[in-house]
């Protein structure tokens, strides 16, 4: 064995101090990896001026307030005033949530506390391949399939329930409910994934406890899962929000892309994103009809930070964690 | 047994447990059923269209007679998703690599971190918005060009890779890359020789999952490529693609074009469920996870 | 039993016109056991620790300490949790700096290189001075052999015939006989005390000059560890071994000179059935009377 050689001396210097052919890779490597993620910062910075700057001269002409909050949006006339827009985003939204959340944190649920061990696996991969299926194959069933066959039960509804507000008149095929609907099927994956990690990380020492003071297993949910997960459930909620508010084509093609508030749930109406898809093709060559589209892009993402910001904060919390409430006791 | 040590679970509290299970198993039955009427309908219509002409002929345009099968809209999709994988992919696991082997905790590594966060809520359709604004009105090379597609879809893949991929490259133990630097390894050696290899399964998961997640993006294409009927390979040109394919014919209300719809949608969601069961395959047998 | 200096260079200045006298003598066997004072032909190097000083952050680790550790013996260090042994260790082959927010200052000589000099390669020291984990970490999407070939492979050097360097590394790691039929078997089928074993042949193959060893025996079986405490005896005849342990019976059984730590000083050190028997220091005499640690 050779082992002298690298401590030699020769010529001066030792080997230990000789420089490797190789020696300069290293810091280029680094410099080459830290550019790229420096890259991605100036993209997104990028990003958000080029959008700002677009979406300028439409901000100019309304006024930000005036963009937002003023019910007028009319191509012909060049004024637009997005309310009907942001009206509709947020109904169906929020039917989104009120449907796919509970449904979401219940197959959470029944998957994490109350199924048999051997559908587990099978049960969650089935429940995530909704998440596979894109969203026009999504808008496709949802016009050919899901939305004529509930017209008749939207009617029946509206006619017999003509005294609640909102509800009314004659029902037509693409409307808000409809759009929501589909839209909360969207959100079914994402919202459930969520809530099963945060479910699966409560300490089996609570969950034992409570068996053992002889609740029942729903007991036991509502005493040590449920409240130990909230946090985390909310913070799944408003990711499913936040996807929600930015899904672009299921709700193009079901929600009617009438510029106005729908006078029913079961009206046509409009979101921020569907004018977008829409009326794109024409904008091209009308600068502030441009300008107003990028606008009504500007104000959905600025609206997607923020419910991804409040998210964050709520997962963060969740996986530190942070209990959230003390259980109640076993009062029958 | 003494029945004084415990008070018996009373009728009540047994009815509520079984109501409340019976609820949670209903929910999670009402949580399938939509796929499975999916799927229903997919086949049932889909395969009707299927027929060796609607796989080798492209779409005329024509409103009445015959409207031609999808041709250019697969390839179209190949084409293009291909090349913002190969954007979207390198770039991807090279700013994880950066975050996990030499930026770890700094400032500047968790605000990129934090970006990167922001970026995978973005709407899909924000990411054709800026493509549109920044390399369709410029100009740069014509209007639209399936390049450009490409580059939104690879927008979009970006945050997703590189989160996966962040994931993975932590999982590689620490005490891998100690023994390699201790046995007289420069970095770079390391992360090509020891960190890359031993997460490899888990990148090709994540990048498979991201790819499957841009094949069936519709709105980035919108207007980034717009839309063409006929075959052609040119990315600087226009291109078809699957979902802007289901996407116009959906719209036009006519019974031939749609039902070309349902076999263009039973297409892509077989695609897109391959390249999902495909990732879910590497991932079973990766020695990480 | 002093540490032999007489055939060490240690003490002469360094002249960049001095040519070292390359290649060793063939080690002569020796006895297993305790090495013999006899001023043998020094096969090995020494490395001299001058005011060395290692931080965290602000966190003082390592304080000024000085030590010598002579050609072809075996040094233990020995201390309670968190004394500094570990980290100490670590500047040796300049893995202390990898940490984010730690550094190292003073002199770390081997021989008369100070390795902490301004032109020093750092991958280049850590191929003079190989050192063995704690916990076995044999890379796992390689084969024996190819994990053996690591540390050749991955310093870049050139010109070595693999297959007869892999050979004679299993040898000199006693665990050729045990694996010479099944070298394209992953590294990770086997046992505990094999891997470490592993971990040690692919230490040697890229030819150090000093080996460290950080507690390489306390995840392992007492089979294992005696087979391991065996190789160490045989490879002191060809290197420097510093090791770090926290079960003092291995330091005796295997160190000739031993080294207390506490709380980033050096305390005592000198041979080891001194310091085992009649130390200077009440310190090391509470430690290795089990006062405390």
């Amino acid at each position: 064995m050779e082992a002298g050689s690298l401590t030699e001396v020769r010529g001066g210097r030792s080997i230990l101090e000789r420089p490797s052919r190789w020696r300069r890779v290293d810091p280029m490597v680094r410099i080459a990896l830290t550019g790229l993620a420096a890259l991605i910062l100036l993209l997104i910075a990028f990003f958000f001026v080029r959008l700002f700057v677009e979406a300028k001269p439409a901000f100019d002409r309304f006024g930000y307030a005036g963009f937002i909050f003023d019910n007028n949006w009319d191509v012909s006339k060049s004024i637009y005033g997005a309310w009907a827009l942001v009206v509709g985003t947020v109904i169906t939204s929020a039917i989104a949530l009120v449907i796919g959340v509970p449904v979401a944190v219940a197959a959470a649920l029944y998957l994490t506390e109350l199924s048999p061990r051997r559908l587990r696996a099978p049960l969650t991969v089935t429940l995530e391949l909704l998440a596979a299926v894109p969203s026009v194959v999504y808008g496709l069933w949802g016009i050919i399939v899901l939305a004529p066959n509930l017209r008749g039960a939207e009617q029946w509804f509206t006619d017999t329930f003509a005294f609640l507000p909102f509800v009314g008149g004659t029902v037509s095929i693409p409307n808000y409910f409809v759009a929501g609907l589909v839209l909360a099927i969207m959100i079914i994956p994402i919202v459930s994934a969520i809530s099963r990690e945060v479910m699966a990380t409560v300490p089996p020492h609570d969950k034992e406890g409570a068996l053992a003071l002889g609740a029942t297993r729903w007991e036991m949910i509502r005493m040590a899962v449920l409240p130990y997960s909230r946090a985390g459930i909310t913070g799944a909620a408003m990711l499913g929000l936040g996807r929600a508010i930015g899904e672009t084509i299921a709700v193009t093609i079901l929600i009617g892309n009438s510029p106005s508030i729908g006078a029913t749930v079961f009206s046509q109406g409009y979101t921020l994103a569907a004018v977008i898809a829409n009326e794109f093709g024409e904008a091209a060559s009308d600068p502030i009809h441009r300008a107003a589209l990028i606008a009504a892009g500007l104000v959905l993402f600025v609206l997607t930070l923020i419910v991804n910001g409040i998210a964050r904060v709520f997962v963060n919390r969740a996986s530190r964690g942070e209990r959230a409430a003390v259980p109640q006791g076993m009062a029958g | 047994m003494s029945a004084s040590v415990l008070p018996a679970v009373d009728g009540r509290r047994r009815a509520k447990d079984k109501l409340a299970r019976g609820v949670l198993l209903g929910l999670t039955v009402l949580a399938l059923v939509p796929l499975v009427l999916i799927i229903y309908y997919l086949l049932a219509k889909g395969l009707g269209a299927w027929s060796k002409t609607f796989f080798t002929s492209d779409p005329t345009g024509r409103f009445l007679g015959d409207p031609g099968g999808i041709r250019s809209a697969i390839f179209g999709t190949i084409e293009m998703v291909a090349l913002a994988s190969v954007i979207a992919i390198p770039f991807g696991i090279g700013v994880a690599l950066y975050l996990v082997e030499y930026g770890k905790k700094t400032r500047f590594a968790n605000v990129v971190r934090y970006f990167v966060d922001v970026m995978t809520g973005v709407p899909s359709v924000v990411f054709g918005l800026f493509v549109y604004i920044v390399l369709v009105v410029s100009q740069i090379g014509g209007t639209f060009a399936a390049w450009k597609g490409a580059v939104a879809l690879a927008l979009l893949m970006l945050p997703v890779v590189t989160r996966s991929a962040e994931v993975v490259l932590t999982l590689v133990p620490d005490s891998l890359r100690e023994g390699a630097l201790a046995l007289g390894a420069p970095r770079w050696r390391v992360i090509t020789r020891i960190v890359l290899p031993t997460a490899l399964p888990g990148l090709i998961t994540g990048s498979l999952l991201a790819i499957a997640r841009a094949a069936g993006e519709t709105a980035p294409l919108l207007f980034s490529v717009a839309f063409v009927f006929g075959l052609q390979f040119d990315l600087s040109q226009r291109m078809n693609s699957l979902p802007l394919q289901i996407f116009n014919d959906v719209g036009q209300a006519q019974d031939r074009l749609v039902e070309r719809a349902w076999g263009a949608a039973l297409t892509l969601v077989l695609l897109v469920l391959l390249l999902t069961l495909l990732a879910r395959l590497v991932q079973r047998r990766s020695r990480l996870a | 039993m002093t540490p032999d200096r007489s055939t060490t260079d240690e003490r002469r200045p360094p002249m960049s016109d001095t040519t070292r006298p390359t290649g060793r003598p063939a080690a002569s066997p020796a006895p297993r056991g305790r090495a013999p004072e006899t001023p043998a032909a020094a096969t090995g190097r020494t490395v001299a620790l001058r005011g060395l000083n290692a931080y965290y952050g602000s966190n003082h680790a390592v304080r000024g300490v000085d030590l010598l550790y002579a050609a072809n013996q075996v040094t233990a260090m020995i201390g309670p949790s968190g004394c500094g042994k570990s980290t100490l260790v670590r500047c040796i082959n300049r893995m202390h700096e990898e940490l984010p927010g730690a550094r190292a200052e003073g002199g770390v000589h081997l021989d008369d290189i100070d390795l902490y000099g301004p032109q020093v390669d750092v991958v280049a020291v850590r191929r003079a001075i190989g050192m063995v984990f704690q916990k076995p970490n044999p890379f796992p999407t390689m084969s024996i052999f190819d994990n053996v070939a690591a540390g050749v492979r991955l310093s870049g050097t050139r010109g070595v015939d693999i297959k007869e360097r892999v050979e004679t590394s299993l040898r000199g790691a006693g665990l050729w006989e045990e694996v010479k039929d099944r070298l394209g078997e992953r590294g990770g089928g086997l046992s505990g005390g094999q891997q470490q074993r592993l971990c040690i042949a692919r230490t040697i193959a890229v030819e150090p000059e000093v080996i460290l060893m950080d507690e390489p025996c306390s995840a392992l079986d007492p089979i294992a560890t005696l087979k391991i405490e065996e190789l160490i005896d045989d490879l002191k005849q060809r290197y420097t071994i510093v090791i770090v342990t926290h079960n003092m019976q291995q330091a005796a059984r295997v160190a000739d000179t031993t080294a207390f730590m506490l709380t980033g000083e050096m305390v005592e050190h000198g041979p080891t059935e001194k310091i085992f028997s009649t130390p200077n220091d009440t310190r090391t005499e509470e430690y290795i009377t089990g006062k405390f640690g």
